[in-house]
């Protein structure tokens, strides 16, 4: 246990002092602000345009934004964090490996799912932090402007979101224990996904697809129940640990 | 303290070890010797389990190693050829993280670390790892692989890459440490292993081909060769021409063995002649010498 405490404390510190940690926080402080001020400027940008648009035989009318115009953006923005997330952090065991930074503390006695342990710990705590951070952000501001119960479902649709980010973070942690450069880490996880996107596409195992748990905005709208997500969140939820689960034989067989 | 016995290795159709077979004494500082590409790396590699032996037997400290988390690990130091350690953080924050790991008390590792430090000359050093010279480097990777005390320590060239002045330091902690502990060192560097070394092992073509104690190989092999160095070249031919088996070596020098022409006879030889010599040498035999011997044989 000590081991482990021992090696979490380096990764955080790890985290803590490369500029990582703060470029992420950075990104996501801005999406959560971004959300609801192009919320805010779209009558403004409108209005800019209405001239030109007029002289091109359309008319702009007045444009009425309100909570809703901000948490699609939110959805919309998103994935842009995720995907720097996971970039960024693509190298979390890979530099290990080629650097040989891993062979001293595993010649020490440190067991290898340890390692496995705090890494993945450290994204998840990340992921989660961020996110919701994030989403803080972009409530408060959309309180302070308007009613953010014109959305339904929110506190659900940015759960599922959540969760569908996460097995996207344990994605990577599987590739990462089967690769050993970066590059191919990044590939896995995002070919994986593609493969689950694509599946979401297909008319009857659409609603079984992870990906269907990005898809917020009937939820947003009221046009959607929850119960259709019922089976989408077991099975990321299952995958999440799956994922986990099978890098702990992987990296134990490891050659590092 | 190590005993591989009939180690055998090969990555694809390449066989690196072919049935090494090798014993280090306790407290000894062992010379691993070899060419680069010999199968030094793989076979110390192998003793920490970081490479799945193909056939034979390894045991530390009387227990047996086996490939992935090996348990004998506890008794063994490491230190890799080029180590590398976590840049972000400071010397003394690295050695507390490794005593962590291992699992060390808080106060026996602080002061551990401490003497360490002191040991490689880096207690006063505040600068993170990221900034830290080779040779520095170096050294804190021998204060790593001593903090834990153990039985064994293991060396992959650990000089290899470094100035004279940072191979003098490291030659001088690992002949320091000698009587806390047992030191395993790999190098090409002859030189080295005849400054610090009591045993050594040349390994060539995957196996042990010569291996004890220093003294022991270097008197064993204590060669039969003569030099001698006359004035001038005819005096030189004069020679050549008698004794057959004569070689010229140099100018005026010429080189030949006790087992082809005995030294007195060639000395009665030159005193009847009266040929003016000007030195008349036993060879030593150097490292170098019983190196290119074996790797030539």
């Amino acid at each position: 246990m000590k081991s482990l405490l021992a090696f979490m404390k380096k990764d955080w510190k790890e985290q803590l002092r490369s500029a990582k940690f703060f470029v992420l926080l950075g990104v996501f402080v801005l999406l959560g602000i971004m959300n609801p001020a192009v919320a805010k400027l779209t009558p403004w940008l409108m209005d800019m345009l209405s001239e030109t648009l007029a002289e091109s035989g359309m008319t702009v009318t007045a444009v009425t934004v309100s909570a809703m115009d901000s948490w699609v953006q939110f959805f919309k923005n998103i994935p842009m964090g995720l995907m720097v997330l996971i970039i960024l952090e693509s190298s979390i065991f890979t530099k290990e490996y080629r650097s040989g930074t891993l062979v001293l503390a595993l010649t020490k006695g440190l067991e290898r799912w340890k390692v496995l342990a705090s890494k993945t710990l450290v994204l998840f705590v990340l992921w989660t932090l961020y996110y919701w951070l994030c989403f803080g952000i972009t409530y408060g501001i959309n309180g302070y402007f308007w009613d953010n119960s014109v959305a339904c479902n929110l506190g659900f649709s940015v759960m599922c979101w959540w969760l569908a980010g996460l097995l996207t973070v344990m994605l990577m942690v599987f590739f990462s224990a089967v690769a050993k450069s970066n590059i191919v880490v990044l590939a896995g996880t995002g070919g994986a996904f593609l493969v689950i996107y694509l599946l979401s596409l297909l008319p009857k195992v659409g609603k079984y697809s992870p990906a269907e748990l990005m898809n917020s905005t009937p939820l947003l709208v009221g046009a959607a129940d929850t119960g259709a997500y019922t089976a989408a969140i077991i099975i990321s939820l299952a995958l999440c640990v799956l994922c986990f689960a099978l890098s702990i034989p992987i990296l134990n067989k490891k050659q590092i | 303290m190590l005993q591989i016995e009939k180690l055998e290795k090969s990555f694809g159709d390449k066989e690196v070890l072919k049935g090494l077979t090798m014993t280090v004494p306790e407290h000894s500082v062992f010379g691993f010797i070899g060419k680069n590409g010999a199968g030094k790396t793989t076979a110390m590699k192998t003793v920490l389990g970081l490479h799945k032996a193909d056939g034979g037997e390894i045991f530390v400290a009387g227990e047996k190693a086996v490939y992935g988390q090996t348990a004998t690990n506890r008794h063994i130091g490491y230190l890799p050829d080029v180590p590398e350690f976590y840049s972000f953080m400071t010397a003394p924050e690295y050695l507390s993280f490794c005593g962590e790991i291992t699992g060390m008390e808080r106060t026996e590792l602080k002061a551990r670390s401490g003497e360490l430090l002191e040991l490689v000359g880096l207690s006063s050093e505040k600068h993170r790892i990221k900034g830290f010279s080779r040779g520095m480097k170096q050294r804190l990777g021998i204060a790593q692989a001593l903090l834990s005390r153990p039985k064994l320590l293991i060396c992959d060239e650990p000089t290899s890459a470094l100035d004279p002045v940072g191979r003098k330091e490291i030659l001088d902690i690992l002949s320091a440490v000698r009587d806390e502990t047992t030191v395993l060192f790999s190098t090409h560097i002859l030189s080295d292993v005849e400054r610090i070394c009591t045993d050594i092992a040349f390994l060539n073509n995957g196996v042990a081909d010569l291996q004890g104690k220093l003294s022991e190989i270097k008197s064993k092999y204590r060669s039969e060769e003569y030099l001698l160095e006359t004035e001038n070249e005819g005096d030189l031919q004069i020679l050549l021409q008698s004794f057959s088996d004569m070689r010229k070596t140099g100018v005026n020098k010429l080189s030949f063995r006790e087992s082809e022409n005995t030294f007195f006879d060639v000395l009665s030889f030159v005193a009847q002649r009266k040929i003016p010599l000007l030195k008349a040498e036993r060879v030593e035999p150097t490292l170098e010498s019983l190196f290119m011997e074996v790797v030539e044989k």
